[in-house]
């Protein structure tokens, strides 16, 4: 009976092994995607506003997460780095500054949320309808027999980085190799650089921390005291 | 060793990868769940003797080594509290979300050649990245707390460690610069002999960028002296005030992973990573000096010698804190924006002329030189889609940067 | 061609254009509906990762097909420019939305209207 039982067991297990194909690339696409779906609507939902911090970061980490899988790990990293690591620091921080009890979970009314709703399906209507609708973005790169074996993608932080400072040296499908044809990116590179330096000063020239000035005390008894009380509040 | 599977072992695709994939994971998992086991019980003693006492005498024989056992077992065992007007979901979720991130940079960092997690082709980048994330599970956990101590100390560790991820990004680079690629396998390859060959000793700007590194790197792991965030003096014990039993063991497990994981990527980044003071295996005939010959036994070896320059670094980390004081907020940011900032700046700049003026580094002649990368490169930016064309297949990630031949006469025009 | 064949297809451009797609619906919704101003600007966000993610899945390459769908690295280097370019555009509405917070004494956008009529 053990022996029985044994052999049943492996021979179930022999061919589950040999017609089950996890393709562990989709299956992963699948756990990133819906997860950034997911937490994406979730923002939308939730009214606590850090919960919606909280659930934007899950999110965004998401996305980086479909962007290593698609090759694009240099814009992964940056992704989490600038992105995540960077910009919604920024965001918490401003949510815990501001999170004073009655701002925490502010309500929309009924009816705004029936126009959402009605504008959100519209949009994903039209939207999938785009995604799905052309033939020539379904099809896949490699036809998918044994899962993961696709070739590694060329890596692209050289590359990029090439591009960055004006001469391109990646594969367009095209196949045109010369460099004069495609340009780079250095004037946008140097562009953004400027913007980011304008953009540091300027956040912090607004954000900064403002002398409150307090109202002179003229009715209180005596002048000098009230003179007193403005020199030491100015 | 996925391939090791798939071609002796006659499994399918999809099992060799999910187990070669469940191996990587359990071995990272094992060196940070008992890294922090070991670690926890090497800080006691070391601040006990610095401290002119004992520490743990009892547990386990003389030197008390089963204590962090003990410690765990209580830790598991204590009752689960949450605080009265605490966020729930927040509250739980904050230890998970740190240790994920420190968890998460282990997939990138290689132990030996080709023994890392996935070899990134940004694997210097993607690390600091994921160290940034770990301040997430910081901030959440402080104001999850419903506590004013623990929200402080967390907006204090949130600063900190956002502001030296500037300096820390900036020592990175010159490494990176030096060896020409953001893959930390190939920056370990490059530094393969003797120790002079270690990025340590190739310029002087790169031995002050290391020291920079060092304070950057304390300073993000929030370790003193700058660990104001759980300022056991000031702020009970700051962010994790609320957390006990495993939650609170969790962020230690990220603590202590960070540490692990910031000396090794010094290592890696300044010391040679897996390669030796000494270079024995070539020495000893074993290697012709480049890591792609090693066979296995060798790069366990090269494990091994990694796993102990991160460990004298994590020992380091413990020796300074018990023994300077700590940092007020002030001095920290000071630190940062006015010392480290300016000083990694003027490194960079200092490393990058010293490259162009001496390629070979600062024992020319010893060893491979630097400028390897320049030239294939330089010959021009048909130089590497020609390459790819060359073979039918793609070329391995990394390898193909590594070619000291003209890639112009391979293609053969 | 149905809609449902996507799903038993390998990974294709298509579907993160689908990813995309709903992020950005949530985006824009999110800027729609929500009264704190940090709500909006989590909208913005996500409306540009949406964005991002259309843009990768062209310019990737390893979703290519046979067919000349691909736009190659332009599509990482424009991601690339909309990430840097968003973190900034978060840093200056954040200065702004404090300076309303500290004028105002609230985040609330239903009362931004001193500019009305």
């Amino acid at each position: 009976m053990n022996t029985g039982f044994a052999i049943t067991t492996g021979s179930m297990f022999a061919t589950i092994i040999s017609v089950a194909n996890i393709n562990w690339h989709g299956m992963f696409f699948a756990i990133f995607a819906l997860a950034a779906c997911a937490m994406a609507v979730a923002v939308v939902l939730t009214d606590n506003v850090v919960r919606m911090a909280f659930y934007l970061v899950l999110s965004l980490g998401a996305t980086a997460g479909l962007f290593f899988l698609a090759g694009a790990e240099f814009v992964g990293a940056m992704q989490l780095m600038i992105y995540v690591g960077g910009t919604l620091v920024l965001l918490v921080f401003g949510v815990m500054l501001t999170a004073q009890a009655p701002f925490v979970s502010m309500k929309t009314p009924q009816r705004d949320w029936v126009l959402a709703s009605i504008l959100a399906v519209c949009l994903l209507a039209v939207l999938v309808q785009a995604s799905v609708g052309v033939d020539a973005w379904r099809t896949a790169a490699v036809s998918v027999g044994g899962g993961v074996q696709r070739e590694a993608p060329e890596p692209s932080a050289t590359p990029l980085g090439m591009a960055l400072l004006g001469m391109r040296v990646d594969n367009d499908s095209s196949g045109i190799v010369t460099p004069s044809i495609r340009s780079g990116y250095l004037l946008p590179f140097e562009i953004v650089s400027i913007h980011l330096l304008v953009v540091l000063v300027g956040a912090a020239y607004l954000a900064r921390a403002k002398r409150r000035r307090t109202p002179r005390a003229v009715e209180t008894a005596g002048q000098s005291e009230s003179k007193e009380e403005v020199r030491v509040a100015s | 060793m996925a391939d090791f599977l798939i071609h002796t072992g006659g499994l399918p695709d999809w099992i060799a990868w999910a187990i070669t994939a469940s191996l990587a994971a359990f071995f990272i998992l094992n060196v940070i769940a008992g890294g922090a086991l070991a670690f926890i019980w090497a800080e006691r003693k070391i601040a006990a003797r610095i401290q002119d006492r004992l520490g743990p005498t009892r547990t386990g024989g003389k030197f008390g080594w089963l204590q962090s056992l003990a410690d765990g077992i209580k830790l598991l065992t204590k009752e689960d509290l949450m605080p009265d007007g605490a966020d729930g979901l927040l509250f739980r979720l904050a230890p998970y979300v740190s240790f994920c991130a420190s968890f998460a940079a282990f997939i990138a960092l290689p132990f030996a050649f080709d023994f890392v997690g996935q070899r990134l082709n940004v694997g210097v980048f993607f690390v600091i990245a994921v160290l940034g994330l770990e301040v997430f599970g910081v901030i959440l956990a402080g104001y999850a707390s419903a506590s004013k101590w623990s929200l402080f100390g967390a907006m204090r560790e949130a600063a900190q460690v956002v502001s030296y991820e500037v300096p820390l990004g900036m020592c990175v680079v010159v490494p990176v610069m030096l060896a020409g690629s953001m893959d930390l396998v190939t920056i370990g390859e490059k530094q393969a002999g003797w120790f002079f060959q270690w990025y340590l000793f190739h310029d002087p700007f790169t031995f002050i960028t290391f020291w920079i590194y060092v304070t950057c790197a304390v300073a993000s792991v929030n370790r003193a002296p700058f660990d104001l965030a759980e300022a056991e003096s000031e702020l009970v014990a700051g962010f994790h005030t609320e957390y006990s039993g495993l939650r609170w063991s969790f962020f230690f497990m990220a603590e202590y992973g960070s540490m692990f994981l910031v000396s090794a990527l010094a290592a890696i980044l300044f010391l040679g990573g897996w390669n030796g003071p000494v270079p024995v295996a070539s020495l000893l005939g074993l290697s012709d000096g480049s890591g792609d010959t090693t066979g296995y036994f060798v790069r366990l070896a090269g494990c091994a010698n990694l796993m102990t320059k991160a460990t004298l670094g994590v020992l380091i980390m413990m020796w300074v804190r018990w023994t300077l004081p700590r940092l007020r907020i002030d001095q920290v940011m000071t630190t940062c924006l006015k010392y480290c900032t300016p000083i990694a700046a003027v490194m960079f700049v200092g490393a990058m002329l010293w490259t162009l003026a001496l390629p070979g580094g600062f024992f020319r002649g010893l060893g491979r030189p630097a400028g390897e990368i320049r030239e294939g490169w330089l010959l021009g930016p048909g130089g590497m889609s020609l390459q790819v064309q060359k073979n039918g297949e793609a070329p391995p990630s990394s390898s193909r940067f590594e070619q000291s031949e003209s890639p112009v006469s391979q293609v053969g025009l | 061609m149905n809609f449902f064949n996507i799903l038993a297809e390998p990974v294709g451009v298509s579907h993160y254009l689908l990813v995309g797609a709903v992020l950005f619906t949530a985006g824009v919704v999110c800027m729609v509906i929500k009264r704190n101003a940090l709500g909006v600007l989590m909208g913005i966000e996500l409306v540009l990762n949406g964005a991002n993610i259309n843009f990768i899945a062209f310019g990737s390459p390893v979703l290519r097909g046979e067919s000349t769908v691909s736009i190659g690295l332009d599509g990482q280097a424009i991601a690339l420019f909309v990430i840097l370019l968003a973190a900034a555009e978060a840093a200056v509405a954040l200065a702004i939305t404090l300076n309303f917070y500290n004028n105002h004494a609230t985040v609330d956008v239903d009362r931004a209207e001193d500019l009305k009529g």
